[in-house]
């Protein structure tokens, strides 16, 4: 298949992305239902108050090779505890032969695990994020049992290294340097980088250049070298996503091995 | 001072207040220092964290949660017993409700425990009133638990209190603290004409309002699993098949905790052997209606032979959980109900054994609702294999002692009969009055 043709695909810079989503965080703001970031918000006067982000990942399976390249990367970011992964790479055996699967979280619009929180502790932003307050939660972990993607990760010890390292308002974009015992955790699309117009840290981390992250509503995602028109790319190739026919609506798109 | 009579129901009955014999307080040091151990084991768990239980990321609950859905079972002893026997007007439940209704209350309260000893943050309890969301089941689970606990308690109470008022009239002067605590109790009961009837009312009314609440609380129990997207559990025989289960371990518990009372306290003459052969054929009944669900439910989901449907069932009926499995089946549901069965639950001894045989059971079925499903895989991760630590075998056999604990300290302080429920059936003045009891001094003889 001649894909380049059927991708709208041009270069971007990393300073292209930024300006891009540099509205992000002003976005965020404007939502206005989630405190803690209006309070760190710039300038909240200039943004167009209808602004909404709607975050998308699309993860070429054809390119990933398995690499896991993607998982040191996030591991490095969040400084995730030993033993946890916050984006596994799954390796899958189909008649095809071997294919791998990197499974972030999904962050689902329609999330089973946010349905079932007792006390609001995860909770799904109006930009499509679905996110932790490790301040919140009470380590029932019913989510774990909720999500079917085994998404989220428990911190069952005393978090290495231990908890707070330094003081920041308990806000579930921060980025992770410190993990508190006792709480669930998992992937959060790099929400921090976000604010800042940044890629997730496994879209950067990515030497095949297999995943992309952007924007449904600018309608474009990126993996920081190309950009591609999204509706494109979803309506003129077999993209799927996972466990579909649950009806838990995921932000993450796959392009399949075989097209 | 005017003589005070005791009937021989009372005498017998009062008794374990004033004297509950050496039996009493061996099995006391006993179960107290397995709740010692078990304290210990929560403190290791409070300081190291969850790491100590074998809980992992995959199989994020296991024994804490199964012991959880069993002791709330047990509690459906209280309302099947007293509530359904009492609106149905049958005769022969006045001597066994008040252990009934005490076992609710306690399974209740060991029940609840075991969630906040399942929680990775207990120091957070209180969110779950500061910011609970009523769209979470544990939600649903957190009001219809403390409504039926709530409801309990005052079924409880209720029933107790023309016992109470017999006991601060009876109580020796001396047992000052007794008399204090039950004139306080009693609530002025001079058993009235008028009082009673506002007994009998409040009585029959929450009767039939605790069986709907009890209905209601292993339902939801349930649903925190039916809700979710997971084989095995989301079933929407759930439901019913947990009230069901509750009710049969309730009555399995009640025949246990029955057998040991009486033996303790010598109530051979007023537990006979008739309370037995009802509840046993109570258990045989039930014992089948399970059976008819655990077919019904493992039969649909193994024909159809959905991919994980098939992982699940394999786990349970030739994989890592077979023997729990093939022990609650067999050892759990069919002997007992051949024991039951084959003695026409004539014998006691017979009826004891298949009690505690189910309640076995019944605590295997819970384990094997919760951990199978989450051992099912539902994407390529590496699932630990989950077998409990010492940690949290120590916490059940300390939920168990517990259990025991608060039920013998209920004895030490209540009637476990409620007196004058059968001595309106039959009473039986002492031929002589006699002043109360200076209690006899011969031992305690089984």
């Amino acid at each position: 298949m001649a894909d380049s043709s059927e991708r709208e695909a041009f270069e971007m810079s990393r300073r292209e992305f930024l300006r891009w989503t540099g509205l992000a965080g002003v976005a965020i703001a404007a939502a206005g239902s989630v405190p803690f970031v209006l309070a760190e918000a710039p300038e909240p006067a200039s943004a167009s108050p209808a602004r909404r982000r709607r975050w998308t990942m699309l993860i070429d399976l054809r390119r990933c090779d398995g690499c896991k390249r993607c998982e040191v990367a996030c591991r490095k970011e969040h400084n995730v505890p030993e033993g946890q992964n916050w984006l596994k790479v799954f390796t899958l055996t189909a008649a095809s032969g071997t294919f791998f699967l990197p499974r972030p979280c999904m962050h689902c619009e329609n999330p089973p695990c946010v349905k079932v929180c007792p006390v609001k502790a995860t909770f799904r932003t109006e930009d499509g994020l679905v996110l932790i307050d490790e301040d919140r939660c009470i380590g029932c972990r019913y989510c774990m049992a909720a999500c079917p993607y085994d998404v989220r990760v428990f911190n069952w010890s005393k978090p290495n290294p231990p908890e707070p390292l330094e003081v920041h308002p308990p806000d579930p974009t921060f980025g992770h340097r410190d993990h508190r015992q006792g709480v669930v955790e998992k992937c959060m699309f790099c929400a921090h980088r976000l604010k800042e117009g940044r890629l997730p840290a496994c879209v950067e981390g990515c030497p095949m250049l297999a995943i992309y992250f952007g924007d449904a509503n600018e309608d474009f995602v990126s993996n920081g070298y190309e950009r591609l028109r999204l509706s494109t790319v979803l309506s003129s190739q077999q993209t799927f996503r996972y466990k579909e026919e649950l009806g838990t609506e995921p932000r993450v798109y796959y392009l399949p091995v075989r097209r | 001072m005017a003589k005070i009579v005791v009937t021989r129901v009372e005498k017998t009955v009062m008794l374990p207040l004033v004297r509950p014999g050496r039996w009493y307080w061996a099995i006391v040091g006993v179960l107290a220092a397995i709740v010692v151990w078990a304290a210990y084991a929560y403190t290791v768990q409070l300081q190291e964290g969850l790491v100590v239980t074998a809980m992992r990321d995959r199989i994020s609950w296991g024994l804490y949660v199964s012991t959880f859905v069993f002791f709330i079972g047990i509690s459906h002893a209280g309302t099947l017993v007293s509530a359904i026997l009492r609106v149905t007007n049958a005769e022969w439940r006045k001597p066994i409700t008040r252990l009934a209704e005490a076992i609710t209350v306690f399974a209740l309260i060991i029940g609840a425990s075991m969630v906040i000893i399942d929680l990775g943050r207990p120091d957070r309890l209180q969110f779950i009133v500061q910011f609970g969301r009523i769209e979470s089941p544990i939600l649903w689970d957190f009001i219809s638990i403390s409504f039926y606990l709530t409801g309990s308690l005052l079924y409880l109470y209720l029933p107790l209190i023309p016992d109470l008022a017999t006991l601060r009239d009876k109580m020796p002067a001396r047992a000052r603290f007794r008399r204090w605590l039950y004139t306080r109790l009693a609530a002025r009961w001079q058993g009235l004409p008028e009082q009673r009837r506002r007994l009998e009312r409040s009585l029959g009314a929450m009767a039939i309002l605790i069986i709907p609440v009890a209905v209601s609380v292993h339902t939801v129990v349930s649903w925190i699993f039916g809700m979710t997207l997971r084989v095995g559990w989301h079933s929407t025989i759930l439901g019913p098949y947990f009230v069901v289960g509750a009710i049969f371990s309730g009555i399995a518990t009640l025949i246990i905790v029955m057998a040991a009372v009486r033996k303790l306290f010598h109530l051979e003459g007023i537990i006979k052997p008739i309370h037995f052969r009802n509840l046993g054929l109570m258990l045989l009944a039930l014992d089948i209606v399970l059976l008819y669900f655990t077919l019904s439910e493992y039969l649909t989901a193994s024909y159809p032979g959905e991919t994980q449907d098939v992982a699940w069932l394999t786990l349970l009926g030739s994989g890592q959980f077979a023997p729990m499995f093939w022990w609650m089946v067999i050892g759990g549901f069919i002997v007992p109900a051949v024991f039951v069965a084959v003695t026409k639950a004539k014998s006691v001894p017979a009826v004891v054994i298949a009690a505690i045989l189910v309640n076995i059971g019944m605590w295997i079925e819970r384990y094997l609702i919760v951990v199978p499903t989450m051992a099912t895989p539902q994407t390529p991760s590496v699932i630990a294999p989950y077998w409990p630590s010492w940690v949290e075998w120590s916490i059940l056999a300390g939920a168990v002692a517990a259990f025991g604990l608060l039920l013998l300290a209920f004895c030490r302080f209540f009637p476990v009969i409620s007196m004058w429920e059968v001595a309106e059936k039959a009473p039986t003045p002492l031929s002589e009055p006699s002043p109360i009891p200076e209690p006899p001094t011969a031992e305690v003889v089984d």
